[in-house]
């Protein structure tokens, strides 16, 4: 369990650190947090020449809000690939901005692991059942690609392309996740977002993950739904499909029953050591039915709260 | 091996300034144990599992094994060996771990100790659900984890009694 023999550098900018990719090519591996990388060096799994980290680089460590919420459009709330998960995990504009993000980090491993871990290095990992990705997905977050010539962003829905397999090549770094923010709501509007999954222990791998975000009008009709699973394709996957169906009809149990149902069957699982196909089929739909349900009851106790203020 | 590149570096271990020269692919938990011989930390999966290498990373629980020397060049780290009383007899929570026979076997006891201790930090008066999940990433293969959660309410009680 010991890594083969590597370089190491600690560029000081993104640009050095895009040129030493440059120079290296796929030889090459940036290193963050670590948390994935160096159990797969340990395992030798992946046997990078060089290592190159970026975890000090403060251009890699911007977390912004929108400075206000717009009426119309989404807003954009920017997070640097380097920003430690813990970090956002406490940060109040997160919290209040992208609520479904701060619902996901409680299911990112452990404290031990999110302290050191970052919001990109779980993206650009590929692993189906990362809950980050999975909410860059549902939510349609876009992702800005440095390398040596400049800039490329790309959408989270078209990035992940196999397991553990993105649209990133060699020579890119991950600077900066772009999260939708949804523009300000009128009074009577209900928002609300929940994220669960299933794992054999809490902290573990997710065998299926499902998370939702969405707004209701008094009558409970759905104004805007966002659905995805996680675990049950090769990528993570957003389902805006469902969230389209759903367009003005009342989320009652029957709704939220037909989504859950479509939702499953949309999904694509493998069977492996851990879960058959089948058993992640069922999860899909469990879960999906799960985090309707919970996101309808936060987006109503949302509500309540509000009015009460 | 021989010819394989050293990077020089400097990390403060519990207070000391320590300078080594390394190989890259040296982890930190080996830096600790081989080359300072500081072995109150264990190695036990090597991969990121079991959370018996954690050390506290500018005074954040940390995995040892997923970090390598280099990277905590410059940075302060505080090993389970740091966390006893300055004339070297054991802290608080040590002290309850012993009280609860919590340590039971022993091996994931410094990184209960380290994690617990990390939490008490930033939270005197943990629920039992905030202490399970502090130690959430720490394997106890004894499986006695009713007693490392006594341990931790009973160290978070007498840190909140005021010594007279």
């Amino acid at each position: 369990m010991k890594a083969a023999p590597f370089e190491y550098a600690r560029p000081a900018t993104l640009a050095e650190a895009c040129s030493l990719l440059a120079e290296h090519g796929p030889d090459a591996k940036l290193i963050a947090g670590g948390q994935s990388l160096v159990p797969m060096m340990a395992m030798r799994l992946a046997r990078p020449a060089w290592l190159v980290d970026i975890s000090r680089l403060a251009e890699l460590q911007r977390i912004a809000a929108p400075a206000d919420v717009p009426a119309r459009g989404d807003g954009h709330f920017t997070v640097g690939a380097g920003v430690r998960q813990c970090v956002m995990e406490r940060e109040p504009l997160a919290r209040a901005n992208l609520p479904l993000l701060a619902r996901a980090l409680r299911w990112v491993g452990h404290a031990q692991t999110r302290n050191r871990g970052t919001i990109g290095g779980s993206i650009v990992h590929g692993d189906v059942s990362a809950e980050i990705a999975l909410v860059a997905c549902v939510l349609d977050a876009a992702l800005e690609l440095r390398d040596t010539s400049g800039v490329t962003e790309i959408p989270a829905r078209e990035f992940f392309l196999a397991p553990m397999v993105t649209a990133i090549l060699p020579e890119q770094c991950l600077a900066e996740i772009r999260f939708p923010v949804w523009p300000s709501a009128a009074a009577h509007i209900m928002r609300g977002c929940a994220f669960e999954e299933v794992s054999v222990r809490h902290g573990d791998f997710a065998l299926v993950s499902a998370c939702a975000q969405l707004e209701l009008d008094a009558d409970e009709r759905c104004l805007r739904l966002e659905l995805g699973i996680g675990g049950a394709a090769p990528v993570p996957l957003a389902l805006p499909q469902i969230g389209a169906q759903l367009a003005g009809a009342r989320l009652d149990e029957a709704a939220i029953g037909a989504a859950a149902a479509a939702a499953a069957d949309l999904a694509d699982p493998e069977g492996d050591l851990h879960a058959s196909a089948d058993y992640r089929r069922h999860l899909a739909r469990v879960l999906a039915e799960r985090v309707l349900r919970a996101a309808k009851e936060d987006a109503m106790s949302n509500s309540k709260a509000r009015a009460g203020k | 091996m021989s010819d394989e590149r050293l990077y020089s570096i400097s990390i403060e271990v519990n207070g000391e300034l320590r300078e080594a020269l390394v190989p890259a692919r040296l982890s930190l938990v080996d830096f600790l144990r081989d080359t300072l011989r500081l072995t109150g930390t264990h190695a036990g999966c090597e991969h990121g599992i079991c959370g018996a290498c954690s050390v506290l990373l500018d005074g954040e629980p940390v995995r040892s094994c997923l970090m390598y020397a280099v990277q905590a060049d410059g940075r302060k780290l505080t090993t389970i060996e740091g966390l006893a009383q300055p004339d070297g007899t054991p802290g608080a929570l040590q002290d309850a771990f012993c009280e609860t026979h919590a340590t039971q076997c022993g091996y994931c006891t410094p990184g209960m100790i380290v994690a617990a201790h990390a939490l008490l930090e930033t939270n005197p008066a943990p629920s039992e659900h905030e202490i399970r999940e502090a130690i959430g990433g720490n394997l106890c293969r004894c499986t006695g984890y009713q007693q490392i959660v006594d341990a931790i309410k009973l160290a978070a009680e007498k840190r909140g009694t005021p010594t007279v």
